[in-house]
C-alpha cells in the first residue's frame, strides 16, 4: 500500500475519533455553533440600530449598509479565525481529557500526521459553527456574507491559516506546560482582537500598536474586507501581506511545535501531560 | 531477520541530577515473555516509555524487530502494541469505534473482520455498541487488550495487565495472554506486582532497582537462587538488600 495512503488511513483515524465523539455528544455539536451565533446576534441587532440611525440622518444611502455589512462581515469572518484556532487546540485537549494521548503517541502516528488531523478536525468544527450564523445573518439582516464574491474563499483562507498557527503555539505551550495551560485554548486569539482591526481601520489605533497590526495577517484581511465592502474593491496588496504574513507566522508555529515535541519526549511529559 | 525482538543497550534516563534508568542492558528473543519486576520507582514505566518511544533516553541504544528507536521508531511501532490500565480509551465512543480507531492507526487491512475476530477471542460482542466509559474493570481491561492486539503485534507491552482486576478476570486475562504467545510467536514484555503472574507467564524476569537491572534469570532460577518457594520472597529479599546473590557476582 502506497505511503500516502497509509498516512492517510492514520490521519482518517483520528479525524473519524472527533466525529464519532461528535455524533455521540450534542452539548459538543451545540456548542460549536452557540458562540457563533450569539455574537452575530447581539453585533447584528446593534448594527441594525446604528445603521437605522444612520440611515435616518443621513438619508437613504449605501452608507448604513456599508456600515452594518462591515460590521457583520468582520463578525462573521474573525469566527472563521476564532473556531479555526479552537478547533485545533480543543481537539488536541479532548486527547488529554480522554487520557488518550499515551495510545495515540505509541501508535505509528507521525506528528504531522496528528497535526493533519486536528487541522482537518477544525476546519469541519469552524463550518459547522460558522456556517448556521451565516445563515442567520441572511435571515436576520438580510446580509449575504457570499457576495463578496470569489475574494471571500481568500479572507477566509488567510483567516483559517491565522488560527492554526495561533492553535499549533497554544498545542506547543500545553505540551510545555501541560493542561494548566488550557485556558489558552479559548483565550488566546481573543487577545489579537484588538489588534487585527476586525471593526476599524488601522489606522485608527495608536501609532505605538500599528506594528503589531500590520504583522498580523488578519489585519490585513478585514483592511481587504472593509475595501470590498464599501467600494467593491479587491486590495491584492492586503491579501499579498495577508499570504505572506501566515507563511511566516506558519513557519515558525511548526518549528515551535517540533521543538516542544521532542522537548516533551526528552522530558517525559507525555506520560504526564493531563497532570 | 534477528532473533532478538529487542536489543537494549546501557540505557540510561536522568533528570537533572536523578538517574531513573542507569545503564541497563538486556534483550528478549522471539516468543519470549519477559518481566520487568521491581518496587515503585524502580524504572519500570521510564524503561517501558522509552521503549515505546514516548521518552527520549539520555544514553544508550533500543533495537526493536530490527529497527533503531532513535531514528526509525514508527517502523517498530506499527509491528508493537501496548496496553496499560492508566492509559484510556475515549469514553464516551463505543468499543468498537475505538477498535476502528485503532484499526485505521495501524493500517489494519479489513478492519471489520479484525474486531469481529477479537470480539470472539476476547467475548466482547454483547460490549461493542456500549460506550467505554460504561464498562467494568474487567471488561475496560479486555478491551484495551483487545486495543492493543488490532494490529496482530509481533511485540506486546504490557505495564500492570491484570491490575485491578478480580482473581478471575485476572487469570482469564493471563490464560488468554499465554495462549496467544503459543498461538503467535508474540513476544511480551510486561511490568507487573503481581509475582504469581510472573512466575506463571514469563520465561524471563529482570530484576530492577534504583534504575539498575539487580538480577535477571528464569523464575526458577531466581528461586533457586535465592532459595525461596517464590518469586515474592525473592522480590522483597531484593528490595530489603536480604541477599548475598549479587554481591556474589551472578547477578547482572
Amino acid at each position: 500500500m502506497s505511503p500516502v495512503i497509509v498516512s492517510g488511513r492514520r490521519v482518517w483515524g483520528l479525524v473519524y475519533r472527533h466525529l464519532a465523539l461528535y455524533r455521540r455528544s450534542w452539548p459538543r455539536l451545540l456548542e460549536l455553533a452557540y458562540w457563533p451565533t450569539l455574537q452575530l446576534c447581539i453585533w447584528g441587532f446593534t448594527a441594525s440600530f446604528f445603521a437605522a440611525r444612520l440611515g435616518a440622518a443621513s438619508g437613504p444611502s449605501g452608507m448604513a449598509a456599508a456600515a452594518l455589512g462591515m460590521l457583520l462581515g468582520g463578525v462573521l469572518l474573525w469566527e472563521v479565525a476564532v473556531r479555526s484556532q479552537m478547533g485545533v487546540a480543543i481537539s488536541f485537549l479532548e486527547e488529554i481529557w480522554s487520557r488518550n494521548l499515551g495510545h495515540v503517541f505509541v501508535s505509528p502516528l507521525r506528528p504531522w500526521e496528528l497535526v493533519a488531523a486536528l487541522l482537518s478536525v477544525s476546519v469541519l468544527r469552524m463550518l459547522a459553527g460558522v456556517l448556521p450564523a451565516v445563515l442567520l445573518a441572511w435571515l436576520l439582516y438580510a446580509f449575504n456574507l457570499f457576495a463578496l464574491g470569489p475574494v471571500l474563499v481568500l479572507f477566509a483562507i488567510n483567516l483559517i491559516a491565522m488560527g492554526w498557527w495561533v492553535a499549533l503555539g497554544v498545542v506547543s505551550l500545553i505540551l510545555r506546560h501541560g493542561a494548566g495551560a488550557e485556558a489558552l485554548a479559548w483565550s488566546v486569539l481573543f487577545a489579537l482582537t484588538p489588534f487585527s482591526c476586525v471593526f476599524y481601520p488601522v489606522r485608527i489605533l495608536p501609532a505605538a500598536v500599528r506594528p503589531i497590526a500590520l504583522a498580523l495577517p488578519s489585519a490585513h484581511v478585514f483592511e481587504g474586507m472593509r475595501a470590498a465592502i464599501s467600494g467593491g474593491v479587491t486590495r491584492w496588496d492586503e491579501l499579498g501581506w495577508a499570504f505572506l504574513l501566515n507563511g511566516v507566522w506558519m513557519c515558525a508555529a511548526v518549528v515551535l511545535f517540533m521543538r516542544q515535541f521532542h522537548a516533551a519526549r526528552v522530558r517525559g511529559a507525555l506520560l504526564a501531560i493531563g497532570e | 531477520m534477528p532473533s532478538d525482538v529487542i536489543t537494549v543497550e546501557n540505557l540510561t534516563k536522568s533528570y537533572g541530577d536523578t538517574l531513573a534508568v542507569d545503564a541497563i542492558s538486556f534483550a528478549a528473543p522471539r516468543g519470549a515473555t519477559v518481566a520487568l519486576l521491581g518496587g515503585n520507582g524502580a524504572g519500570k514505566t521510564t524503561t517501558i516509555a522509552m521503549l515505546l518511544g514516548l521518552l527520549v533516553p539520555t544514553a544508550g541504544s533500543i533495537r526493536i524487530l530490527g529497527h533503531d528507536m532513535a531514528h526509525d521508531r514508527f517502523a517498530a511501532l506499527a509491528r508493537m502494541n501496548f496496553s496499560s490500565p492508566y492509559v484510556a480509551l475515549p469514553q464516551r465512543l463505543s468499543v468498537a469505534e475505538n477498535l476502528r480507531i485503532y484499526g485505521h492507526l495501524y493500517n489494519v487491512a479489513r478492519i471489520e473482520r479484525r474486531i469481529a475476530e477479537l470480539a470472539d477471542e476476547l467475548d466482547l460482542n454483547e460490549l461493542l455498541d456500549r460506550p467505554a466509559g460504561q464498562l467494568s474493570a474487567g471488561q475496560k481491561t479486555r478491551v484495551a487488550l483487545a486495543k492493543s492486539l488490532i494490529n496482530r503485534p509481533e511485540l506486546l507491552l504490557l505495564d500492570e495487565p491484570t491490575a485491578s482486576l478480580d482473581p478471575d478476570s485476572g487469570d482469564l486475562v493471563r490464560s488468554w495472554l499465554e495462549r496467544y504467545r503459543a498461538e503467535s510467536g508474540c513476544t511480551i514484555l510486561l511490568a507487573s506486582h503481581n509475582m504469581a503472574e510472573v512466575e506463571r507467564l514469563c520465561s524471563t524476569v529482570l530484576m530492577l532497582k534504583r534504575g539498575r537491572i539487580v538480577d535477571q534469570g528464569t523464575p526458577d532460577e531466581l528461586l533457586t537462587r535465592y532459595g525461596r518457594d517464590d518469586l515474592e520472597a525473592v522480590f522483597l529479599d531484593i528490595a530489603r538488600n536480604r541477599t548475598t546473590a549479587f554481591a556474589h557476582g551472578t547477578a547482572v
